[in-house]
């Protein structure tokens, strides 16, 4: 508790200089995913408007329409198609150089329900060239199986948030942020399985049901910096760590270049690295059933890296001047991922129980939105 | 516990003593740093967009995006 005292304390010692409300804008989004088996589209929509000078609404609209035969789907279930829709709203409100910001969400699946809120407060400082900011989350999930009436399971999140961002010189930003979330409840996927080593089975192998601590805690610290060139571009850089107390460390790097181009055009290249090592009850073959007390097949839980480019294109086909202004782009963004794992073996290529290859997959993301300013 | 108490006492003197400390950009030098080129989230639609892709395949989650906030440039 010592750290939010600490905040609290530095806001309170801050200078004043008035802040800003978010601008008013619209976007409207198509994203598409593919790899692994897995495709995933729908829309985005998110619209911010002032209300008058101290207070600005938003609301967001979300959806993925899924259609998965991902590597765990076909080794012990069947190919589905479901669709997740969230949607958002919320409100910020400023007062001098504060911004208090409220957010509500709310997530619905077939078997997954998921509700949070957000609250932040925001603190301008030294004219406007230090932002500090504390947020706290809650959530609340409700988990059921498909096929089974009788489960139920829940979840409760909390996340704690602290941000930094300075203003070190007229070319050069800095941000630091630091988030703890802890969780309890149900967290594993009811339906993902185990493997263990079971000589009476003609694979080798036989399966039993995921099972996960109740609890999880994490911690994530992210720097991130910007640096404008001496001509119209600005570099990025930005570095997050990542630790939980199921013994997983993640990192992630992210490298950026954005260039203007003739008015009306911008580019935005960059190129992002993830690692992270594997959880403490991860295994891909357990050595005989309920071989310990919480046992994860998850690849997301095992050890794998990830990388790949970004390449978004940004033209501004409307840039209207005078009393009401109006603007508008339209953008394309392109993401390729590869992932490859350490210990996620894919048992459909065959080989000696335990020996089969590693898994590996490519993905590709495109996003193609319209952003409206006024 | 008592070093920790130090630090974060000397960080709200060091802020509350800066009254006096003049700050190191005027507004006419913010000009670059309010350039959409320095935006930590210049679309914050595609950027949660994109969390929400890696957030939904790797362990780690927590501080993506810029929750620090503005940028001091407006």
């Amino acid at each position: 508790m010592m750290w939010r005292t600490g905040i609290v304390l530095i806001i309170a010692a801050g200078m004043v200089e008035a802040g800003v409300l978010p601008e008013e804008r619209a976007d409207a989004l198509y994203h598409y995913y593919d790899g692994g088996g897995v495709e995933i589209d729908g829309p985005s929509l998110l619209v911010r408007k002032s209300v008058n000078e101290k207070v600005s609404v938003s609301a967001s609209y979300y959806v993925d329409s899924i259609s998965s035969a991902s590597i765990d789907v076909v080794t012990t279930a069947s190919k589905y198609s479901e669709e997740r829709t969230q949607w958002g709203a919320g409100v910020d409100y400023l007062h001098e150089d504060t911004t208090m910001s409220l957010g509500f969400s709310s997530s619905d699946e077939n078997d997954y329900q998921a509700d949070t809120l957000n609250f932040a407060i925001s603190q301008d400082v030294f004219n406007g060239l230090t932002t500090v900011t504390l947020g706290y989350g809650s959530g609340s999930d409700d988990v059921s199986k498909r096929g089974d009436t009788d489960f139920s399971g829940e979840i409760d999140r909390h996340a704690y948030r602290v941000g930094l961002t300075q203003v070190l010189t007229r070319n050069l930003l800095m941000s630091l942020n630091y988030e703890a979330i802890a969780d309890e409840g149900y967290l594993n996927n009811p339906y993902r399985q185990v493997r263990y080593v079971d000589a009476g089975q003609a694979s080798g192998y036989g399966w039993q049901g995921e099972i996960y601590p109740n609890t999880r805690a994490s911690n994530a610290v992210a720097i991130r910096a910007r640096w404008h060139l001496p001509y119209r571009a600005a570099l990025s850089g930005g570095y997050r760590f990542f630790t939980d107390d199921w013994g997983i460390d993640g990192h992630t790097l992210e490298l950026g270049y954005v260039q203007p181009w003739r008015d009306r055009w911008m580019i935005d290249v960059r190129y992002r690295y993830y690692s992270q090592n594997s959880a403490d009850f991860f295994s891909d073959l357990f050595p005989y059933a309920d071989a310990q007390n919480y046992l994860a097949r998850d690849k997301e839980l095992s050890k794998f890296q990830s990388h790949g480019p970004h390449l978004g294109v940004s033209y501004t086909w409307l840039d209207q001047a005078g009393d009401r202004p109006l603007r508008s782009t339209v953008n394309l963004v392109f993401n390729h991922y590869s992932y490859s794992y350490d210990e996620f073996r894919d048992v459909s290529s065959g080989g000696a129980v335990g020996a089969e290859a590693l898994y590996d997959f490519d993905a590709n993301v495109l996003q193609l939105f319209i952003s409206v300013w006024w | 516990m008592r070093a920790w108490t130090a630090a974060i006492l000397a960080g709200a003197l060091l802020l509350s003593g800066c009254t006096g400390i003049e700050p190191w950009l005027k507004p006419y030098e913010r000009d670059r740093l309010a350039d959409p080129v320095m935006s930590f989230d210049r679309d914050p639609v595609s950027t949660s967009y994109l969390d929400h892709v890696h957030e939904a395949r790797e362990a780690s989650r927590g501080a993506a995006g810029s929750a620090g906030g503005g940028c001091g440039c407006n």
